[in-house]
């Protein structure tokens, strides 16, 4: 796995010599994104990982689809159907499960992942105005991933920093104080930066 | 002096002769060794910086870096320490500056930029003082001149720091820095002297009360649990922060995940179990680290595993994470969901104490109720005794937020009045505005006006008024926040994590939820109908509510309509405001707003008037324009359009 992110993080090092065009770049990104994801998990590491909890009970149910998404990053059907196997549950049932919990996502992610915070301290501060920005300049709503795979708008609670709300997370890196006229330098920036 | 307690012989140190031995009977040589250990008295300068979320948010990541690059750079020999927050998160990234003989120095807001100027003039005994937040004197040390004492600060002044007490001084990572200030005797010597059931007692006579919200007896519950007779017991930790707006078990675990620790120890040991869950939010990453990190140390030392130094009891404690689901702070939702099944409460009795997780008797308790324990067993049950409480003893966690000045956790004694909290700790209301209300307890608190912030934090007191602190949020309110648009907020978070299960929570908070978007909603092309509904803010709310409260099945159907109710009581014209006037007046309900021209500005360029989606602005061109009041939806695109700032909002 290591290997093939040397790989793409390579191509994207030249591509972005060559070009210095971030649009170009942006196709190429999504392009292999795809790629390193579709080499993400296959049967053996999920058995790995059912491996790793030996009394096949559902106690252990929530804990093992946490881990095959922290390594997969989502939850395939496969992987659902694998772990049903194991632990003698229908993957209907683990699949009604999965979607009662908000943690769980059944499709790849996206390179960015924006995580706005709608604590009760953000919400006063005003941090519907950053949602709706995303909505009219991004076209996207709160769950929802552009269309390139590029980008993922999610919300989530209190992140802690009340006040220097609204907070908002890409990746890993923290924005605060934000405000909706700030938006589009910030998306700017992070795809310049990764890129 | 790392965190790595790896080595047989320091094992030896610690047990045989810190943790076993009472505090007298330890030698002058070793009280000056534990002072050293507890940075009490420093033989080269030791600078800490504060590295909980809140503080990582804030920058302190990028400070650090910087400090650690200023001590190689000009070659000083200095420790730098990353501890917790203590709770002024306000202040962060905060830095303190220890120097052999001076008293210890914290620094306010230190961002990576000034660190340079900061760590130059304190190494040259000079004070910046534009930095300085306070000191902490005693009487071995130097005191420096000009600097505010750390008692004459008020937020930390009023409050009672014993949950606290060592937030922001210690190490989380590091077993030594909780051992050295006391930690785990107190644990070692119940599981020595104590029967489980004299523990219970012990608790019990203290009058520690749960913190989660349902204000049981500890030491009762935990009695009952250990009374029921079953073949495996379990204790699990709610360290589930539900309400949206509050984090401080979260702050706590990140200070000093070893507290939480030795209470969970305690606590089994009373419940007389030897499976403890810490039941915590998959969101809090760094939490999660450091109670991974010093479970594993306190299972090196042999305080958790097997036969813990002879006494015959055993204890293994697992984190489980939460997947996500607000439900799961509901103690027999929380159950389910360690079971492997989706969060959905039960109803009660029996209560989790005779049945409980996997069918067996199961003591649920929160982080914060669990933190104290350790306390009350190492100074007796009069810990929590502090003056003039009645109904609850002993302090609570409280997070300041919202529109103050000085936001964080702080901790204090039940019986404080609000406006102590908010105006002498919080520092009043942010670029000095004015206060609305209060919101307390979140989703299932309710709101307070001004005029009542003489109430004394108390649950009884608080209760009457139909207001639960239940996980300590305070949200400040002023004048630019809309309270019709907080309990929507509110509405909207209950609908969206409601779990399903009965119908007066699922189905009543969409309905509630819906009245309250066709008050917020601009009345254009209204008809008969939609008249209707918008009416039924007035007219049905308030009895809707009632009917959730009372028939929903867990704690957070029946503490779902309180925004409700306690707005309608308190803020009726408000609510008569934007049903009847149509108006908002704090200009949050984004599509009552409505929008002028102003006539002296319009340079009747006629931009806006092709952009306007429902052809509401009219006029001729090089002439000022118009809006049509009753067409227009309030969108804000003109507004927007406008390059002559012409259109303004009213």
């Amino acid at each position: 796995m290591n290997f093939v992110y040397q790989i793409y993080c390579y191509f994207n090092n030249i591509v972005h010599k060559i070009t210095k065009n971030i649009l170009v770049d942006l196709s190429y990104l999504h392009f292999l994104n795809q790629f390193i994801k579709s080499f993400r998990m296959d049967n053996k590491q999920i058995n790995e990982i059912l491996e790793k909890y030996p009394p096949a009970t559902r106690e252990n149910l929530i804990p093992i689809l946490q881990e095959i998404q922290e390594n997969g990053g989502y939850l395939s059907e496969a992987a659902i159907v694998e772990v049903g196997r194991h632990l003698q549950i229908p993957a209907s049932k683990i699949y009604g499960l999965s979607t009662f919990y908000d943690q769980f996502r059944f499709e790849a992610p996206a390179t960015f992942q924006i995580r706005v915070c709608r604590g009760t301290s953000c919400h006063v501060n005003d941090s519907v105005s950053i949602l709706e920005e995303f909505e009219k300049k991004f076209k996207l709503k709160p769950g929802q991933t552009s269309r390139d795979g590029l980008f993922h708008l999610e919300i989530t609670g209190c992140m802690g920093a009340c006040g220097l709300g609204p907070v908002m997370q890409i990746n890993d890196v923290y924005y605060t104080e934000v405000r909706a006229s700030d938006i589009k330098d910030i998306i700017e920036s992070t795809i310049h930066r990764e890129v | 002096m790392s965190g790595q307690t790896s080595d047989h012989q320091n094992h030896e140190f610690w047990i045989q002769q810190v943790l076993m031995k009472d505090p007298a009977e330890l030698s002058g040589e070793l009280q000056k060794k534990l002072k050293f250990l507890r940075r009490d008295k420093v033989d080269k300068p030791v600078v800490t910086i504060g590295m909980n979320t809140c503080s990582l948010i804030a920058g302190a990541g990028h400070t650090m870096k910087e400090i650690r690059q200023y001590l190689t750079e000009r070659d000083i020999q200095a420790e730098l320490i990353a501890v917790g927050c203590d709770g002024f998160c306000a202040m962060e990234p905060l830095v303190t500056v220890h120097l052999p003989g001076k008293t210890r120095l914290s620094f306010k807001n230190i961002t990576s930029d000034k660190v340079y100027f900061l760590l130059d003039s304190i190494f040259n005994n000079i004070l910046p003082e534009e930095y300085v937040l306070c000191q902490h004197p005693d009487q071995d040390h130097e005191l420096w001149k000009d600097a505010e004492f750390y008692e004459s600060i008020p937020f930390y002044a009023r409050q009672r720091r014993i949950l606290l007490a060592h937030s922001g001084k210690i190490d989380p990572m590091s077993m030594e820095d909780y051992l050295a200030n006391g930690g785990y005797r107190a644990y070692l010597r119940t599981i020595r002297s104590y029967t489980p059931l004299e523990v219970c007692e012990i608790v019990e006579k203290s009058g520690l009360k749960g913190r989660g919200g349902g204000g049981f007896l500890t030491g009762t519950k935990w009695k009952l649990a250990h009374s029921s007779i079953a073949d495996q017991h379990y204790l699990i930790c709610n360290a589930y922060d539900s309400d949206p707006g509050a984090f401080a078990n979260r702050a706590l675990i990140e200070s000093n995940p070893h507290l939480l620790i030795e209470g969970i120890a305690i606590a089994s040991y009373a419940v007389g179990t030897s499976r403890a869950y810490i039941y915590i939010r998959n969101e809090y990453g760094l939490a999660v680290k450091r109670l991974r990190e010093a479970i594993r140390q306190a299972s090196e030392l042999g305080l958790i595993g097997h036969n813990i130094h002879g006494s015959g009891f055993n204890l293994d404690i697992s984190i489980r994470l939460g997947a996500g689901a607000f439900v799961c702070g509901e103690e027999t939702a929380l159950i389910s969901s360690i079971e492997g099944k989706r969060g959905m409460p039960r109803p009660k009795p029996p209560y989790p104490v005779a049945m409980g997780l996997f069918g067996k008797p199961t003591a649920v308790n929160n982080v914060e109720t669990l933190a104290n324990i350790p306390g009350i067993l190492k100074y007796g049950p009069d810990r929590l005794k502090i003056q003039n409480q009645e109904q609850s003893r002993g302090t609570k966690l409280i997070n300041l937020n919202g529109k103050i000045k000085y936001f964080g956790v702080v901790e204090v004694p039940y019986g404080t009045s609000l406006r102590d909290i908010v105006y002498t700790i919080g520092g009043g209301v942010k670029n000095a505005g004015k206060l609305k209300a209060l919101q307390i307890g979140g989703p299932s608190g309710g709101f307070l006006k001004e005029e009542e912030l003489d109430t004394p934090l108390d649950d009884q007191s608080l209760k009457s008024m139909g207001v639960f602190i239940g996980s300590g949020g305070i949200s400040v309110l002023d004048e630019s926040n809309c309270i019709i648009d907080m309990v929507k907020f509110f509405m909207d978070f209950i609908q969206k994590e409601s779990c399903g299960k009965c119908i007066p929570c699922r189905e009543g908070s969409r309905r509630m939820l819906e009245i309250y978007e066709n008050i917020t909603r601009r009345p254009v092309n209204e008809n008969g109908h939609s008249t209707l509904e918008r009416f039924k803010g007035v007219m049905q709310l308030e009895s809707l509510a009632g009917v959730i409260r009372d028939t929903s099945l867990c704690g957070l159907g029946k503490r779902a309509p309180n925004p409700v109710l306690s707005s309608l009581r308190l803020f009726r014209n408000e609510y008569e405001e934007h049903i009847f006037d149509r108006k908002c007046d704090a200009g949050v309900c984004k599509e009552l707003r409505l929008f002028y021209i102003d006539v002296e500005k319009c340079t009747g360029c006629a931009a806006c008037t092709p952009k306007c989606p429902v052809e509401a602005i009219i006029g001729t061109k090089k002439h000022p324009h118009f809006i049509i009041e009753d067409k227009c939806t309030g969108c804000g695109i003109c507004f927007e359009v406008c390059k002559f700032s012409a259109i303004y909002v009213k």
